[in-house]
């Protein structure tokens, strides 16, 4: 059985984890030609990726970087480190 | 048939025919580059040969014929999807399905069984209505089917799933099949070949080259070629085509994984598709029990099965086929789907001039092989995408026109 590491309680079987997908940081100011680049695109050759993922037993929310060719987890990355400042949105008026 | 197979079960040697011979040395130049030597591969080249009498053309295949996805398939053939555009489109794929024997003079084994899809919740019942009516509005045969007669088409199936998840009613559509892929494959090489279009195996294309915003050849690992149209039809392996030349998409890969069972006597002749338990099966003309699920929960580039597939599947499927506990799994392997965030395909012109792309096939697109290969040979041969895969433009996602398959494609297949 395939195990993921939770970073409160260690290795569990990988089914008891959701997994949401690569973190991607919006476009602050954008057409919207750069917007439907950020809804729909994704950089998808193989690579480490940073993505977000939610232990469903515990709770818990954390983010891994991890080789999308090999499987291998690189380690857990501080979301201090994946903050964005929101972006200024003008309301139409 | 069986007579000549009677005599060839008799011969001591058996001199059948190559369906085409080993690859001679790469030309200098091509008037269109296929990359990729699966389903898709071979019926763009067969169409481009028969239908539009573009014949210099080479196949260019890494590993070998239908040795990607097309040969890793569970060959379901069916139409009830959930939009007009996508039930036009496959509509027209299962009616190519039908007479590509005899256009092969192949044997496909292309078998029509009848295919239900379960539904265990109101929700997924009130799914079904809605894809029955889009289905019959397109004149296809599609129907809402109750209890008893799952029951009487399906023996020793669980209708009440042990009490978990007790079946309400299901979408049954009379056409849905299974064929053999590797035969679909190789009849269309083969028909290929014979038109003079060139098949070259275990070659890799490595860079696309462009002058401008356009097409001038291709670079392999057996050297340069120049051609004046290249098509991607590389379905798991697109993003890193698409890489070369810049080409942003939204397909992910995602490991798909299927297994079969040991031979058992032949009980059932209908497709089974759970959507709320994420499980499918079907037995093949040899016994076996051809069994599937959904996709691996995360992205990764590689085609390793894994244990928890089997388990989980079988934790399923005994709910359903209480007696499969007592069957053994004899194989299992995995392909990588490219999947669409709405489950239909991508097709036609791109950005750049002379590149064509066929991808976005996810865990659905076998079922696709004859159409696919028929409108992208019009595409490339007019430098128009025809009007069935308009809807499926790369453009759409700028557009936000997106076609909304995901309610009928996610684990039908
Ligand atoms: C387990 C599983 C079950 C499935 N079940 C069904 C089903 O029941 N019904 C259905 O309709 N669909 C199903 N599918 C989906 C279906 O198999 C695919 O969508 C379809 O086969 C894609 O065909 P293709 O010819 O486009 O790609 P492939 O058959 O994958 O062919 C692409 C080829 O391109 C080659 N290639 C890649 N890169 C290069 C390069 N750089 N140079 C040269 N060659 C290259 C590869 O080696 C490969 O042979 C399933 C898929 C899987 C994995």
């Amino acid at each position: 059985m395939k195990l993921l590491d939770c970073p409160d309680i260690g290795k569990r079987p990988i089914s008891e984890f959701d997994y949401l997908g690569e973190i991607r940081i919006p476009p602050s100011d954008a057409d919207e030609a750069t917007w439907a680049d950020y809804v729909f695109n994704r950089d998808n050759a193989p690579g480490v990726l940073r993505e977000r993922w939610y232990h469903r037993p515990t709770g818990r929310w954390f983010i891994l970087e991890r080789n999308t060719l090999t499987d291998e987890v690189v380690g857990l990355v501080d979301p201090a480190d994946v903050r964005y400042k929101e972006p200024n949105y003008e309301v139409p008026a | 048939m069986p007579w000549r197979l009677l005599k060839f079960g008799l011969q001591s040697e058996h001199n059948e025919p190559r369906f085409f011979p080993e690859s001679k040395p790469l030309k200098s130049h091509y008037d269109v580059v296929i990359i990729g030597g699966g389903g898709h591969g071979m019926a763009c080249a067969y169409y481009l040969a028969k239908e539009h009498g573009i014949t210099n053309v080479a196949v260019l295949e890494q590993g070998y014929i239908g040795g990607g996805n097309t040969g890793r398939n569970t060959t379901i053939v069916r139409s009830n999807y959930l939009t007009p555009e996508g039930v036009k489109f496959y509509d027209t794929s299962v009616k190519l399905f039908e007479d590509l024997a005899d256009d092969f003079d192949l044997n496909i084994f292309y078998s029509t069984r009848g295919h239900f899809t379960l539904a265990h919740t109101d929700s997924a019942l009130r799914t079904m209505r809605w894809r029955a009516e889009v289905n019959k509005h397109q004149g296809i045969d599609s129907e809402v089917v109750g209890r008893e007669e799952i029951a009487k088409e399906v023996p020793y199936m669980d209708l009440d799933c042990n009490g978990h998840a007790p079946v309400m009613g299901a979408l049954y559509h009379a056409p849905g099949s299974v064929a053999r892929h590797d035969a679909v494959a190789w009849g269309y090489a083969r028909g290929a070949y014979n038109r003079g279009v060139e098949i070259h195996q275990k070659t890799r294309v490595t860079a696309i080259r462009t002058q401008g915003d356009k097409v001038v050849g291709v670079d392999t690992d057996r050297g340069q070629i120049s051609c004046n149209k290249v098509i991607s039809m590389v379905a798991g392996s697109t993003p890193r085509i698409t890489e070369m030349l810049g080409i942003r998409t939204p397909i992910e890969i995602f490991p798909l994984q299927a297994c079969v069972s040991e031979p058992v006597k032949p009980f059932m002749d209908t497709i089974v598709v759970s959507g709320s338990l994420h499980v499918y099966v079907s037995q093949s003309s040899r016994g076996e029990l051809v069994m599937g699920a959904s996709v691996d929960p995360s992205v990764l580039h590689s085609t390793r099965s894994s244990f928890d597939f089997v388990e989980g599947l079988a934790d399923q499927m005994l709910d359903l086929f209480p007696f499969m506990s007592r069957m053994k799994v004899m194989r299992q392997w995995a392909g990588m789907s490219d999947i669409t965030p709405d489950f239909a395909p991508i097709m036609g012109k791109t950005p750049i001039d002379g590149f064509y792309l066929d991808a976005g096939w996810g865990t659905w697109g076998f079922k696709a092989t004859p159409v696919s290969g028929k409108t992208m040979a019009w595409t490339v041969a007019n430098d128009k995408t025809h009007e069935l895969i308009e809807p499926f433009r790369l453009s759409r996602f700028a557009d936000f026109d997106l076609v909304g398959e995901k309610g009928a494609a996610s684990v039908g297949h």
